[in-house]
Order: C-alpha cells, then structure tokens, then sequence
C-alpha cells in the first residue's frame, strides 16, 4: 500500500521553518490538552490561548515552508511521521503536573521570545513578518509562566518539590535549544542567545527560590527525527483522520 | 462581583408582603433587579440554581468536545475547536461570577458539582465517538442552547442578563463551525457522509430533550415566567428549534431520525415523533452513558489543581506579609 | 473537599483610545499581578482591550439600594441645569 506520508525537499528555508513550525505545534499541542483540566478556569482559558498562539504561529510556518516545497500547511503538519518531525526533544515531554508543564514552557519561552526578537531584523522578509507577530505572543508566554514559576517556586513546600522536580526532569532538554538549525544568513544563530537566556533563568529562579540543576548532561536529536518515545503518540493521535481517510478533506 | 453585605435577612412579614409587591411590579415593568437589591429568598434560590447549573454545563460541556481537540483532522479546525472549547470555560466563568453576586461562592457551586449535588445538561452525557460529533454538536447542541440563551439576555437579573449578552457574542461562530464541518463532511467521500449522518442519528433526540420536559410537566415554569427569568416556554423553544434545524439538515442531504417527521402546511410547523421521556430522566438523574467519567475528569482536574491554588494562595500571603513588614519598618 | 475562596476582582477595560474604563466581569485569582493575567487571557480574547483595571471586590464601597431616593430622585426636579430648560427662539441658530 502507497505511503500517506510527504517527502519534504530540504533547503536552509525549509528547514527552519519546519523546525520552529514543528516546535510551535507540538508544543502548542501539548497545551491543547491541558483544555478542561486546569488548575482553575482562569488558567484553562490562559493555557489554551498560549496553545493557539503556537498553533497559530506553526501555521504561518508550514505555509512559508509549504511556498517553497509546494505542499500546504495539513500536508507538512499530518503527513509527516515522528522521523520526519524536527521539533526540540523539550517540547514534546508530556504536560506532567503543572509545574512540569510551566517549567517547560518557561524554559522555551525565555529562548524562544529573543529568538524571534532577533529575527524581526532577519533579511528574510517573509521571516520577519512572522517574528513581529510571534514575538509579541511569546513575550507574554515567557511573562505568564516566569510568574507562575516564582509563585510555584516560593508557594507552599509542595509546590517547590513539584516545580524543582520538574526543573530538575527538563534542565536536560534545554541545551538542545542553543544548537544550530541552518547557518543561513536569514537565521539567528541561537547559541548567540544562550548568555541571555542563562541571565533571564537565573533572576527568576532566584526570585522563585528555585535551584538551577548543577552540570546536567544534555539531550539531543529532535532536529535530526530522533524523539523521545512521546512524540511517535502524539503524532499518532493527531494524525489519526488524515491517516485513515488518505484525501479527504476536513 | 459588587458588595454583598447590603443584603440583609429580613424578619417583617409585612414589609415583605410590600417589598415583595414593589418588586414584582419593576419586573412587569421591565426593570432589571441588581444584585443589592430587595429580593424574594425565592428568586435568589432559583437564580443561584438556575445560573450554577448553566455554569456547570459550560464547564462540563468543555470534555466532551475537548475529547477531539488533540485529533482534530486539520490545523485550522484545531484552532477553531480549541478555541470554542476554551469559549465555553470562558462562559462557565462569567456565569459564576454572575451567581457569585447573589452570595453564593464559586468554590461552593464546585464543590456541590463535584459531591454529585448539582445538575448540568443531560447533553453532555453523551459520548463524542467521531470527529462528526464535534459538527453535530456545534450545529445541534449549540444550536439549541442559542435558542435557550437569547431570550435570557433579557433575564430580570441585571447580572445573568449581561452575562448572557456577552455568551451570545461570542457564541455566534459555534453553530456556523459546526454546521461547517457537517457540510464539508456531507460532501466529502461516503465515509465521511455516513460519518456525519451516524452524528445526527445519534445526537438529534437528546438535542430535543435539551429544552426540558414538555410544558405540561415542568415544575418551574410558571414562577420562572412570573419572574422573567424565563420568557418562553420548553415546548415553545423546542418547536423554534425544530422549525429552523430541519431545513438545515436537509440541506445537508441528511435524514433526521423520526419517521414522524412532518411539515404541518396550515401551520408551517414540523411536527415531530414522540420525545422518549424516560431516557430523558434517566440521564438527567446521572444514569447518562458519560456522567461518572464526566464527572471524574471534573473532580481530578480539581484535586490536581490543589496544590497549585494554594500555591499561589501562599505566595500572595507571604507577599502580603513582606509588604506589610516593610512599612512598620518605614 | 471545600477549597478556601479565592479572592474576586472586578475587571475594568478600555476598548478603544479616548475611551474610559468600563466594568466587564470578574475573575479569580490569588494576587494582584496574577489577576492581571487572568483579565487579559479572559476578558480580551477578541481584540476588546487596550488597558486593564482590575480591582479587589472588596474595595468596591457601593451606594445602598435602600438610599435610592435620598440619593438620586433630588436631582430630578433640577430641570435648569439641562440645555433644553431655556428658551431660544429658533431664529438664534444653534447655540
């Protein structure tokens, strides 16, 4: 039987934008599922407008992509297996408690948000169109969840075991944010970021009593389809109706 | 919320009997009874029931289509969906805050949610088997409950009125994504028609039963009418709704399951088969096919969230403390 | 099972610029920066927002229903201090 699966052409553009597509989706995903379930209303409705911002900017993604490879945004995001995926291996972890959820979700934002600062200035202008938009979104992100972190951080004892936990899980991941994606002129080298990201953690783990986790080792090879074990069911999840009914449209 | 301590018991029969006339009379005047004033126990009792098991139906109604946000089929229903169910929690919450006016406090009608005590609408002990089902119930479920909601935008209680406005608003894209999904389903592959025809078998008749039972059997109508907090009655919506939701179906290209199903020409009028009654009781009494796994993802939501509400409840009082340390020292 | 209460505030938005601040709901939240949050992801999903107040709900002193009278029907048989009091013939133009 014929694949349902796309073949992707890969050029510097092309991967970059399904590298932070495919970032923002999953990630927005994982929020998605939060929807319901929450801690209180307030924060079911917060966490599903920080999904829809990801959704939304994965969108803009896969349609830039989609203009240079011929394919639209469903084709890229629903007919592309876990191997093909090139998202963080971070943003695939499972929400956990919400502290595991905000800890990974603060640790993206804080890179992610002077990420897409630095390339409003990208010499791609379809690039910097999006980097106006997504930026303002994730400087909210990374505002929500820092306050959120302190609050867990320097809450009750409970919270503080639960957030330093979760620091503890995710430290691992975050390494993986600072290695290159393409060595275009068009992208923001992000280990460029990474002095700023460790200044903007630190102030807010101080603030939230929080200890950073010492010398951790690092995790890596999403950017190469190589995931955890997480991402291969939600993409299974996700992808289940366009999978079943090869054509159909939703 | 507004303050409430201005609501006092009042022990003078007499005076009631005069408050009670006075009020009375700025509801037939139209007038909108706000949350200080002068009210019958009564009203306020079947206020707090009626907003809070409005509130708990949004809240509730979130799983059940939550159930498909994470398989929506394409990006832009994904959003769409995600975004209509975070609506629904986001009219869970203003219909709280407008029974929390009346005294009561959310964390109360929770409890009593979550303990079993209080009702939602039956519909929401139906199971969503199908990405068909997210069609249906924005085309049918919505559709009724708009019919439900727009007379109470006009609600004597200035609280639940405003809030209702507002609901209404943001409600008027659900049915239109519903009834969306059903048409590009109906013209899609026999698959997915048959997909969306098995969604209206199954979801038609619990959308009847949505409107309550029929007029000559419901208990609260006729103080609710005297009240204006209800202003038409279940019979007279649920013919509203059949009337405007059968073309629609047809147009579709779908079959309605009801053999009975008939447009009066005198009247212009759909007549319909008869509503099963007993299932009706049953849901609405929690025997409904979903209700015990509904109600478990609502009390684990709240157990989980726990520790995170006092969390922030701790942080506040140590911040609090901090600052009220530092002006003694001032 | 019974959660303390967490505390409510009222939430004041300003649509559009030159516009003041008006009353649109309340939310739940523990402290002042949280329920700020809260405002926004709640009360300005659709572009409704420029500015937020929000306000404990207890801070709110309301005037009494019962005073009704005594505070707002004296004003009533003020009728001078409206335009439509004087008379000008219509000859004067718009004044």
């Amino acid at each position: 039987m014929a694949t349902t699966s796309v073949a992707v052409p890969d050029t510097p553009l092309i991967r970059l934008a399904l590298a932070r597509a495919d970032d923002a989706l999953v990630l927005g995903h994982r929020l998605s599922e939060w929807t319901g379930h929450a801690p209180t209303l307030e924060e079911d409705l917060a966490l599903a407008n920080i999904a829809l911002d990801l959704i939304g900017q994965a969108r803009s993604l896969y349609a830039l992509a989609g203009e240079d490879c011929g394919l639209d945004e469903d084709a890229l995001a629903y007919r592309r297996d876990e191997r093909a995926y090139r998202n963080l291996l971070l943003v695939e972890q499972p929400n956990g408690d919400f502290a595991r959820t905000i800890v990974r979700q603060f640790l993206y934002a804080a890179f992610i948000d002077a990420w897409w600062q630095a390339m409003t200035a990208s010499c791609e202008p379809r690039l910097a169109a999006i980097a106006g938009k997504a930026e303002k979104e994730t400087a909210y992100h990374l505002r929500h969840s820092a306050e959120w972190l302190i609050r867990l951080g320097d809450g009750t004892a409970e919270s503080h075991r639960r957030a330093q936990a979760a620091l503890d899980a995710l430290f691992p991941f975050a390494a993986e944010m600072f290695e290159p994606v393409t060595a275009a002129a068009f992208d923001v080298a992000p280990a460029s970021l990474r002095e700023g990201w460790d200044r903007q953690v630190d102030a807010v783990l101080a603030t939230a009593g929080l200890t950073r986790p010492a010398a951790p080792w690092s995790h890596s090879g999403g950017r190469a389809g190589r995931h955890t074990e997480h991402l291969g069911h939600l993409l299974s999840e996700m992808q289940y109706l366009q999978r079943v009914h090869p054509g159909a449209t939703w | 919320m507004y303050s409430q301590g201005l609501n006092q018991a009042e022990t003078d029969d007499t005076a009631d009997a005069t408050r009670a006339a006075r009020f009375q009379a700025r509801i037939d005047a139209e007038d909108k009874i706000e949350p200080n004033d002068w009210m019958p126990e009564a009203y306020r009792r079947t206020l707090i029931r009626q907003i809070s098991q409005h509130a708990h139906s949004e809240i509730v109604g979130m799983l059940p289509e939550g159930n498909w946000i994470t398989r929506a089929p394409s990006l832009r229903r994904k959003a769409a969906l995600l975004a209509k169910v975070q609506d629904e929690g986001g009219h869970g919450l203003y219909l709280y805050a407008a029974a929390e006016t009346l005294g009561a406090t959310r964390e109360e009608l929770v409890d009593q949610l979550l303990a079993g005590r209080a009702k939602y609408s039956s519909i929401f002990n139906y199971p969503t088997l199908t990405w068909a089902d997210i069609g249906a119930i924005g085309w049918l479920v919505d559709g009724a409950a708009i019919m439900n909601q727009i007379p109470l935008c006009r609600c004597s209680f200035g609280p639940y009125a405003r809030a209702m406005i507002r609901v209404c608003k943001e409600e008027s894209f659900h049915q239109r994504q519903g009834y969306e999904i059903m048409l590009t389903l109906c013209r899609g592959t026999p698959e997915q028609k048959a997909m969306a025809q098995d969604a209206l078998d199954r979801w038609w008749w619990p959308c009847l039963m949505m409107f309550g039972p029929p007029d000559t059997e419901s208990q609260h109508s006729d103080t609710s009418m005297k009240w204006k907090i209800k202003r038409f009655t279940n019979d007279g919506l649920r013919q509203k709704f059949i009337d405007a939701t059968v073309p629609q179906g047809h147009f579709l290209g779908l079959t309605f399951p009801d053999p009975e199903l008939r447009r009066d020409e005198a009247t212009g009028h759909w007549s319909h088969g008869p509503i099963d009654w007993e299932e009706f009781k049953r849901v609405v009494a929690g025997g409904g096919f979903c209700a015990a796994d509904r109600l478990a993802a609502r009390r684990k939501a709240h157990e989980e969230g726990e520790w995170v509400r006092e969390a922030a409840a701790a942080h506040a009082a140590k911040r609090a403390a901090k600052l009220a340390a530092s002006k003694e020292a001032a | 099972m019974s959660t303390p209460a967490t505390p409510i505030w009222e939430v004041f938005i300003r649509s559009r610029s030159g516009l003041a601040h008006r009353h649109v709901g309340s939310v739940h939240a523990a402290d002042a920066t949280l329920a700020l949050q809260a405002a926004r992801d709640v009360y300005t999903r659709r572009g409704e927002g420029l500015s937020i107040w929000v306000v404990p709900s207890n801070a709110i002193i309301a005037s009494d229903p019962a005073d009704k009278e005594m505070m707002f029907e004296p004003t009533a048989s003020k009728i001078y201090r409206h335009p439509t009091f004087y008379d000008i013939p219509d000859d004067v133009g718009h004044m």
